[in-house]
């Protein structure tokens, strides 16, 4: 095999983004390599229920999508692998090569398509990671069932936040949701479905300062933010849905991103550096959404062919 | 594996165990349980691998005062030598069970 790359484009991540542009790639005949570290899917893949994109009239699981682009894309001939990439490196030369080393080795490409994704913010309060499954929780479809009858409390006020509170009305005695505003973020159908809920309570201009209790979660210490008087609500579980952060953390120094960590592309989805791209939910964008991932695939996909194309001085002009 | 057979089948065991706390109604335990059962083929012979549904078996979730899952537990000796809440990658679980070899 020698020194050179054995791959035309790795892709890092195999959710959505990273599927369709594993497709395109096999597709546009790549020797393409899919690294996912869990099974294919991402975040999707734990989505309940995908009622927004497009063909599905009923909707569909977030499992079965994610199982059906994987299949679609083997199909065609992409190679996947089951591990966690954990370092990028450029080598420059003639032509410049990228080194992708993971849990279980190291691959060399031509090309590099970042689809990574974003997993769920944490609070960073004290109580947060100790109390993890044993109250505080980032997944209520998960969870819920183990709070049968009890109060708990939901963080955050965007679409997750509500939607996965009601859902937890299902197995709680009460909800108490804790925004750090006066309103919900979350759109207007949802909203509406919260406030005529008898089980949700609300709790405004205030933040969560620390979880706390003895085996489990007992309660948490809440501050409101106009007061800035502190006081205690028992509860025994915590939801946690106060966004994303993007899995991007061992690529910082190499791309250009915002300072959140979203890496920043053109229309192209050409990172700052040539022969990386970048696409879903790790990108800088407006909307993070399944549909939008699997747009972004393709055309990074499309990109780092033509890219790959002119490297290796066979492309079509 | 059940509540019943969970003290002969793990605490006794003569080897390390490894258990997957998981119900069908949560979506990163479909993520973790191939991983699971990769591993329990490669570690054949040296490490128990076993799956708890904690639908049907609500009284060792809560001995272990499990409220999260996916749970995956490493026991040696009938003691928690491991434990990690969530869709963790497959390097991750290695990492525990290479401890308890």
């Amino acid at each position: 095999m020698g020194q050179g790359p054995q791959w035309d484009i790795l892709i890092l991540g195999g959710g959505p983004a990273g599927l369709t542009a594993g497709l395109y790639a096999a597709r546009g005949a790549m020797q393409a390599l899919l690294l996912e570290r869990l099974v294919p899917g991402g975040q999707a893949a734990t989505t309940e229920w995908v009622d927004n994109y497009p063909g599905f009239p009923q909707g569909i699981s977030g499992a079965e999508l994610s199982q059906r682009m994987e299949e679609q894309a083997v199909r065609f001939g992409l190679k996947t692998a089951r591990e966690e990439a954990r370092g990028l490196r450029v080598l420059e030369g003639q032509p410049r090569w990228f080194e992708v080393v993971t849990d279980q080795g190291s691959y060399r490409s031509l090309a590099v398509i970042i689809a990574l994704g974003a997993d769920y913010a944490r609070l960073g309060v004290p109580g947060e990671e100790e109390f993890r499954g044993r109250g505080v929780s980032y997944c209520a479809t998960c969870d819920g069932p183990f709070f049968g009858g009890q109060e708990v409390l939901v963080v955050g006020g965007g679409d997750s936040a509500v939607e996965e509170g009601i859902y937890l009305t299902k197995h709680a005695s009460k909800v108490i949701l804790v925004h750090r505003r006066d309103r919900l973020r979350a759109s207007p159908v949802i909203q509406k479905r919260a406030f005529a809920n008898p089980k949700m309570e609300f709790v405004w201009n205030s933040v969560v300062e620390a979880i706390e209790g003895d085996r489990g979660v007992e309660r948490v210490r809440l501050r409101d933010l106009r007061t800035g008087r502190s006081w205690d609500r028992p509860c025994s579980g915590v939801f946690v849905f106060v966004g994303t952060v993007p899995n991007t953390h061992f690529l910082r120094g190499l791309l250009e991103m915002d300072d959140r960590g979203y890496i920043v592309t053109n229309e192209e989805m050409m990172t700052s550096v040539d022969g990386i791209f970048a696409c879903g939910d790790a990108r800088r964008k407006l909307l993070r959404q399944v549909v939008t991932a699997c747009g972004e695939g393709a055309t990074a996909a499309f990109a780092a062919q033509r890219y790959v194309e002119e490297v290796k001085g066979i492309a079509y002009k | 594996m059940s509540d019943a057979t969970f003290e002969a089948e793990i605490l006794k065991s003569q080897i390390p165990a490894l258990v997957d706390f998981w119900a069908p109604w949560c979506g990163p335990c479909r993520v973790v349980g191939p991983v699971v059962e990769e591993l329990a083929q490669q570690y054949a012979g040296r490490i128990k691998v076993a799956k708890l549904n904690v639908d049907e078996n609500p009284v060792t979730p809560g001995r272990y005062g499990i409220r999260g899952i996916p749970t995956l537990i490493v026991f040696k000796d009938g003691e928690v030598l491991e434990q990690v809440v969530g869709a963790v990658p497959k390097g991750s679980i290695e990492a525990m069970l290479k401890k308890a070899l």
